[in-house]
């Protein structure tokens, strides 16, 4: 796969064996923060694109460009590490693609390990053992210039010598940085090297003590002058790991965020609803088939509206998340968090996917692949969606208005924002209970994951790099929205339009719908939680969006005007609903799977129908329960 | 724990070393009983992974809010956070005490 890119043929300069066409594959390896990424985007500039390897939520990050002797490289960012041994599926990729064992990834024909010049002690270590595998192996010594800064100097050459590999210096930040690489990239592939056969094994514990002896005694060959520690990352850290200080900055961070992401994207999401709406407005006045006009307009036209209306929260929200990444922050943050989301058996890191969910389960659990454990980043996916998202809120507020009564409790508070704050609260509370329970539930076996981790030197982030980031996970975000989801959608909309209403019908069509025949089916079994048929018909198509529900609550009351009327919708239910009925919707809404699209994000990145599956029926369940009880509850306390 | 004493050196786990704390790592005890999660081995692997090797230098730079935990360590030129619980088992003598 080229990723759309045409790689121009090879203009052959005399090179013997090597096939015309043909591209070389060279695979980056290094310890993680090492300037890898920075150093990939130098190379392939635009040319790179983000997907996950087969089966698997490891992002996939392959890129092209040419070198000054014109060679096309096809070059791979593989996820970092500090061992070929592999304790996580990002890094079982590392291992498999640098040993060849992957089937679906053509075996790179020379290894880049890179290393940050300021920070070479442990990347020495994974040199070593990667020079066991046996493949054409360069060693490019990153961040040259901070290295300089801080008064490391390195001796190249002694350090090339006594690995018996070449060793090379880049700045990816600085234009013409990768000069030298791209040189050695040249000299190296020219006579096609060949691999001899992998002697690596997964070490053991004296095995790998000597070989950190061993990077020790070649580090203090090649250290000129050993430098200071970075003063500037030491201030810093006084401060942003301050036990008290340190969590303020980080919630006041975090609340930036939170403000970005439900705020800044507001403008530019009414601009996409409104230009979705105008679109289908245009179609639903075209000169077509009644059926088709509707699919167009209901189905598909408001199907990826709904989903690609989240674009700006996902942009927005993976700028910040690189953002922090970069800068080195994150793993700052998530040393904080620990304790505190510790407690309920999650990972320090993931705070920031849980915050993004109270705007939208979608970015949030797109978010989890900043947890490395796939145990840790499942438990969150799994909690995700209870946080109260923004497409709640119109559900709720509709509710609220038409039944809890607008006066002040205790003085100043005003009781349906006390209801309103309560919903949330509840939604935080079940995600921690039940993060505790899938902890305990599912992985019993494995409670002890470490929380053992680098935190690196603050960097100056590089909004090129940054920005071709957004770009790359944008595209991924999109390519989704046009399968997976949208298939889902055409489906709700099946069911809400099939079969149509009988001629001269005098209901709302979709009265007649598989999605009413449903609605009356589910009858007893939502008797208990006080749910008429028109709440069951209501919640089909609730599933494409959970504010939908508000329309379609509209369209089964025959109220003219659709959302735009919630008023009259409110005065409608408040005389035709009982207050246990209506608390019952509420305590429903909370929990219930009321998504399609996050259901849809959940089998993607999770690579599994189980996960979608396990994510619906526990929230069924939840909901249920918790409808069944405030209905029950309500209902004997005279409300029914 | 009382101080264990370790090819002369008076060593403490670096689990109950305070922030400020200089010195260097004389062994890793990875089977010792208070820092269970992971299997000995692999914990070793994992300590050794992110540096800790012994005569290399620590010094423990910040701790969390609530128990002291986690801490931030800086091992050689490296700076790594990990809980107090798996630095238990790494076996460390003040800067005074290292000959």
């Amino acid at each position: 796969m080229n990723g759309g890119i045409a790689v121009a043929p090879l203009p052959d300069a005399g090179q013997v064996g090597q096939p015309s066409g043909a591209t070389t594959v060279v695979a980056l390896v290094g310890n993680p923060n090492c300037g890898k990424t920075a150093l990939f985007n130098a190379l392939t500039g635009s040319r790179q694109k983000v997907a996950n390897y087969p089966g698997v939520t490891v992002e996939k990050k392959t890129g092209h460009f040419t070198t000054p002797a014109g060679r096309a490289i096809r070059v791979v960012d593989l996820p970092g590490t500090y061992s070929l041994r592999a304790r996580s599926p990002d890094e079982e990729i590392t291992r498999d693609v640098v040993l060849g064992r992957l089937t679906t990834e053509v075996v790179p024909d020379l290894i880049v390990c890179v290393a940050d010049a300021s920070n070479l002690r442990l990347a020495l270590r994974l040199v070593l053992e990667l020079k066991q595998v046996g493949r054409p192996l360069v060693l490019s010594l990153n961040m040259m210039d901070i290295a300089r800064k801080r008064g490391i100097e390195i001796d190249l050459d002694r350090l090339s010598t006594a690995l018996g590999i070449p060793v090379v210096s880049s700045v990816a930040v600085r234009r013409g940085g990768t000069a030298a690489l791209l040189a050695e990239l040249d000299r190296a592939l020219a006579h096609r090297p060949q691999g001899g056969a992998s002697a690596w094994h997964a070490p053991n514990a004296s095995e790998l003590r000597g070989a950190q002896r061993e990077a020790d005694r070649l580090l203090r060959l090649a250290l000129v002058s050993e430098g200071r520690l970075d003063p500037g990352t030491a201030k810093a850290d006084a401060l942003l790991l301050h036990p008290v200080a340190g969590l303020v900055i980080l919630l006041a961070i975090l609340f930036v965020m939170f403000q970005a992401v439900f705020a800044w994207a507001r403008p530019l999401m009414d601009v996409i609803s409104d230009g979705f709406t105008w679109l289908g407005a245009l179609v639903g006045e075209a000169p077509l088939p009644e059926i088709l006009r509707s699919f167009l307009k209901d189905g598909v036209i408001a199907g990826v509206g709904s989903v690609i209306v989240f674009l700006p929260q996902i942009t927005i929200l993976f700028f910040f998340i690189l953002l922090l990444e970069d800068l080195g922050y994150m793993a700052r943050a998530a040393f904080l968090m620990d304790r505190i989301m510790g407690g309920a058996g999650l990972h320090g890191r993931a705070f920031i996917p849980l915050l993004s969910s109270f705007a939208c389960a979608i970015p949030g659990i797109m978010a989890t692949r900043v947890i490395d454990d796939r145990r840790d980043r499942l438990t969150t996916i799994l909690v995700a969606p209870l946080m109260t998202c923004s497409a709640r809120i119109p559900v709720y507020t509709l509710i609220i208005s038409a039944f809890v009564p607008d006066r002040d409790v205790w003085g100043a508070v005003g009781l349906q924002g006390l209801v309103m704050f309560g919903l949330y609260a509840v939604g935080i509370v079940g995600a921690l209970a039940v993060s505790f329970v899938a902890k305990r539930l599912f992985w019993r076996t494995n409670a002890g994951e470490p929380f053992m981790l680098e935190l690196p030197d603050y960097k100056v982030p590089q909004l090129r790099g940054l920005l071709l980031g957004v770009w790359a996970r944008a595209l991924a975000f999109l390519k989704r929205a046009g399968t997976t989801i949208l298939s889902m959608m055409i489906l709700i909309w099946v069911l809400a339009s099939f079969p149509q209403p009988p001629d001269g019908a005098t209901g709302p069509a979709i009265g007649y719908s598989l999605a009413a025949m449903i609605g009356h089916a589910l009858e007893p079994l939502t008797r208990p939680l006080g749910f008429n048929w028109q709440i069951n018909v209501a919640l089909v198509p609730g599933m494409a969006a959970r504010e939908v529900a508000v329309g379609a609550l509209g369209t089964i009351y025959s109220i003219d005007g659709g959302e735009s009327a919630a008023d009259k919708i409110g005065q409608v239910l408040a005389g035709q609903w009982s207050l246990a009925t209506a608390l019952a919707f509420l305590a429903w809404y909370i929990f219930a799977p009321q998504c399609a699209s996050t259901l849809a994000v959940i089998r993607r990145e999770t690579g599994s129908w189980k996960w979608m599956a396990v994510t619906f029926f526990y929230m069924l369940a939840l909901a249920y329960a918790a409808a069944f009880a405030v209905f029950q509850v309500a209902s004997a306390l005279g409300s029914g | 724990m009382p101080d264990q004493t370790i090819i002369g050196h008076r060593t403490i786990p670096l689990g109950e070393a305070r922030v400020g704390f200089r010195g260097r790592i004389i062994a890793l005890n990875v089977n010792r009983a208070d820092c269970a999660g992971l299997p000995g081995p692999e914990l070793e692997r994992r300590l050794i992974e992110l540096g800790f090797v012994e005569g290399a230098p620590v010094e423990l730079l910040h701790q969390g809010l609530f128990g002291g935990d986690p801490i931030a360590v800086r091992v050689a030129a490296t700076t790594i956070a990990l809980r107090r619980r798996e630095a238990m088992a790494v076996a460390v003598a003040a800067a005074t005490d290292t000959p």
